[in-house]
């Protein structure tokens, strides 16, 4: 009898076998369980959507599957093949292509040139550049998704809904380097997208199924059940259930994303007794419109948290940065204590004691290789400064007394911050504000982020004393449920416009099923 | 879902595309126009024939120097090795033609081992820059005191005079009106242009310095394709030594004084950006001509030599400024 030719090669897999399958991924960053035993099926000739909140571990897995990411355990297996992915052309190699959030195509070459990057084939002879070979090469990928895109116009001539076209053409290359079909990994493809231009990229989607799948992810749950057969849910870092969507309501998926939240007072809500009498205005915000936001009003009371929330694209982090006058703004009238502020700078902001936690600490919220002390001080020189020389005791007597007021735990004044945790890097940066003692409102842009449970709730203990003692505060929340448990008001944003009120009071809480409603 | 008037907001938040030709292409060509007219206005010797022949003439070296240092802005580096790959060339090329220190005669091999022996400089800026992960600006500076060392030696206290003759003719024959060594800078920009437009080298270089990290994602080791262009940067840097030892008829170590910076005004002036990604060889070309049309117009309307640096150092700010302009914003970090 003849042996059979090996089954792998010029076959296709049974249609059982599953084109992707993730088994118990686990990655750690220091402090962080990113990935905590993740599990993840992805079938045959389906788009299968991934839904979790921030932090639930959704980029740290899309990254592990086109080997931008190392698991430190777990499998992954691809048509019923273990492989390991170092890099993005191995992933592309098992056919895993990914069209990536931001978008990433080379601006200065032509369309033409990014589809094929990497994989010229018959398009670069002898290192020569063959132009005609070259735009058909494109011309073949863009007929696929039957666009009509010229292939030889500049990447940066194009629109933003044609570059995501050309994206896509490019990742299908990959056909060229497996036998197999495709897995196509979408990550926030409609983040940035107009209604219309999401209807076409839609129709894109259910024509990869034919000949691909797909995984699909957006944080916007009605579009997830919309384009997609089935969807899994991540949370903190651990997959939580599937759901079919036919028949499924954006609030089935929502529940599973945030799950029960926990028992115990989390958010120190209990802890701290707001005073009955009624609370003095401090920040009041009439109309302020820039370039993504328009029409935006606003009351923040002494002692009051206000949450802003909304979907990517809300426009509340450009709120928040006009607000310490980062961000231009075109009208709207602000006053603070009673007197106008002058949203012209930073510097403007800061002297009117306006406080600003940016969202990205290790870029803009802390110079890495200074010490705590220098960190703390950075903003508020007068407080360890005779003029303009810097008095040594003054600051270590300061920076000490702050370190142990806000239990940081730093080995020494003299540390260089990038070598605290997480938590205590957060806790100097908001200390920056208070060293100084006249600080009147805080802008808190996800001061939570990256941060693991044990120093979320420290950071929120810290809020609710400033609160306590009379500090306005602005809360761009990392997840609805910290909106919900930290704010005595939550804001709506939505496309821009603030949209809804909804009073937060400790015991009435709304539900994130109520926001959402609101946010979409 | 979004109501179709809301859409506005959405569309603002997002890149921009760039539509038709924008200022930054067309600025340096219309600036040259402009200078040029305004001097021809000014002063009837700007205008002659023989006063333009100049100009072409003594933008030949300079427009060679600078096709090479193209490449590397190109790419978002930068290349000060310019001066010490000159010099070394320079004299290299003196000893091995026919001159008055040895018997050499090689004649155009010899020309050919100069050029190799810049190459190899820009070669080792590149492998410096991609294995020590040195910044260019660094390594080019070494690279450039290397050649100046190499130089010295070969120089050994005595100058080399040429006495080769196809060499000697480089400056004085002419072709329709204009030197040899102009013809020589035309080709340099032709081959310039169509290793930028038809190679996987030209193509990359400018890849790198639109988005390194997008080539790194696709797959593309960038490094091979950076050392390549230092080295091609480092020939057009030896041809252009060669033709200052064809000028001065001697090999001398400063033949490349003062070209490295000259030739990064010339590039910047043309709307090459510093942070690549942008510009190219045409570009590179026509800001050779706006600075020697500068340096010539100002001569021939009777400014002091004297004030030239200090004109020219003024130029390169507004001409980089007049190109950020369209990208500044709030709170922008410029180091």
């Amino acid at each position: 009898m003849i042996p059979p030719a090996n089954p792998e090669i010029g076959q296709q897999p049974h249609p059982m076998v599953p084109a992707l399958e993730v088994k118990n991924l686990v990655k750690h960053y220091p402090g962080v369980k990113a990935l905590d035993g993740v599990d993840l099926v992805v079938r045959q000739n389906e788009v299968l959507g991934l839904a979790g909140e921030n932090g639930a571990g959704k980029s740290t897995l899309l990254k592990a599957l086109v080997g931008l990411v190392r698991p430190d355990s777990g499998e992954i297996w691809v048509r019923g093949e273990k492989v390991r992915l170092r890099s993005v052309v191995e992933a592309a190699n098992h056919g895993i292509g990914m069209v990536f959030q931001e978008q990433s195509l080379v601006p200065n070459l032509t369309a033409a040139e990014n589809i094929v990057l990497g994989s010229e084939g018959a398009g670069v002879r002898g290192g020569v550049y063959r132009w005609e070979t070259m735009r058909k090469l494109a011309q073949e990928q863009l007929d696929k998704i039957g666009s009509d895109i010229n292939p030889l116009a500049r990447t940066d001539t194009l629109s933003f809904a044609d570059r995501q076209m050309v994206e896509i053409a490019k990742v299908l290359r990959i056909e060229q380097r497996s036998q197999h079909p495709p897995v196509i990994i979408l990550d926030e493809p409609t983040s940035v997208l107009e209604s219309k231009e999401i209807e076409t990229l839609f129709t894109q989607v259910r024509r990869l199924r034919e000949f691909a799948s797909v995984v699909f992810v957006s944080h916007r749950l009605d579009e997830v059940l919309d384009v997609c057969d089935r969807v899994s849910v991540l949370r903190g870092g651990q997959s939580v259930g599937e759901v079919a969507t036919a028949g499924a309501a954006p609030a089935d998926l929502h529940r599973m994303m945030i799950g029960s939240t926990g028992s115990d007072d989390h958010y120190h809500d209990q802890a701290y007794e707001r005073s009955a009498e009624p609370l003095r205005p401090m920040l009041s915000i009439r109309g302020l419109s820039g370039k993504t936001f328009r029409d935006v009003d606003l009351e923040v009371a002494a002692g009051e948290i206000v949450g802003i929330v909304g979907v990517h694209g809300s426009g509340r982090e450009d709120v928040c940065r006009a607000l310490f006058g980062a961000e231009p703004t075109l009208a709207g009238e602000v006053t603070l204590d009673g007197k106008r502020l002058d949203l012209s700078s930073t510097r403007a902001a800061v002297a009117a004691g306006i406080g600003y936690v940016p969202a990205e600490r290790k870029i803009e919220g802390m110079v890495g290789p200074m010490s705590v002390a220098d960190n703390m001080t950075l903003t508020k020189q007068q407080s360890r400064c005779a003029g303009p020389i810097v008095m040594p005791k003054r600051q270590s007597s300061l920076v000490d007394r702050w370190i142990e007021r806000l239990s940081i735990r730093t080995p020494h004044r003299g540390t260089q911050i990038q070598r605290l945790s997480g938590g205590n890097q957060q806790k100097v940066v908001l200390a920056r504000w208070l060293v100084a003692g006249d600080i009147r409102l805080l802008l808190l842009d996800h001061p939570t982020r990256g941060l693991d449970i044990g120093a979320r709730s420290e950071v929120y203990r810290l809020m609710r004393e400033l609160a306590d003692s009379g500090v306005a505060t602005v809360l761009l929340a990392d997840s609805l449920e910290e909106a919900i448990g930290m704010s005595d008001r939550i804001v709506v944003m939505s496309d821009g416009k603030a949209t809804k009120h909804v009073p937060c009071p400790s015991g009435d809480k709304p539900t994130p099923l109520d926001l959402v409603k609101e946010m979409v | 879902m979004t109501s179709p008037a809301e859409d506005v907001d959405v569309a603002a938040a997002r890149p921009q595309p760039r539509r038709g030709v924008s200022l930054r292409d067309s600025g340096p060509p219309l600036a040259l126009v402009v200078i040029f007219v305004a001097f021809s206005a000014l002063s009837s010797d700007f205008r002659s024939i023989g006063n333009v022949q100049n100009i072409m003439d003594t933008a030949a070296v300079l427009a060679v120097v600078t096709c090479g240092i193209t490449f590397v802005l190109m790419m978002g580096s930068i290349d000060l090795s310019a001066p010490g790959v000159m010099g070394a060339a320079a004299i290299a090329v003196a000893l091995l033609v026919a001159n008055n220190r040895n018997g050499n005669e090689l004649g155009v091999i010899g020309i050919l081992l100069a050029i190799l022996l810049a190459a190899a400089l820009g070669c080792v800026s590149g492998l410096a820059l991609v294995l020590l992960k040195v910044p260019s600006f660094m390594t080019t500076l070494g690279v450039s005191a290397v050649g100046l060392g190499l130089a010295t030696l070969m120089f050994n206290g005595v100058q080399p005079n040429i006495t080769d003759g196809t060499l000697a003719s480089w400056p004085v024959e002419r072709l329709l009106g204009l030197s040899y060594l102009t013809w020589i800078a035309f080709a340099c920009v032709l081959v310039g242009y169509l290793i930028q437009r038809y190679t996987r080298l030209g193509r990359y270089a400018f890849a790198i310095g639109g988005a390194e990290e997008v080539l790194a994602l696709s797959g593309v080791k960038v490094a091979p394709y950076k050392v390549a262009v230092f080295t091609l940067a480092g020939a057009f840097y030896g041809l252009a030594g060669v033709m200052v030892t064809s000028q001065l008829s001697a090999g001398l170590v400063q033949a490349g004084k003062g070209y490295d910076f000259a030739a990064i005004t010339a590039a910047v002036v043309g709307g090459t950006l510093l942070t690549g990604g942008r510009g190219g060889i045409l570009h590179s070309a026509v800001g050779v001509l706006i600075v020697m049309v500068l340096t010539n117009g100002l001569v021939q309307v009777g400014v002091s030599p004297y004030w030239q640096g200090g004109v020219q150092g003024l130029i390169v700010v507004a001409a980089v400024a007049a190109a950020v302009l369209p990208q500044r914003r709030r709170n922008q970090v410029t180091k």
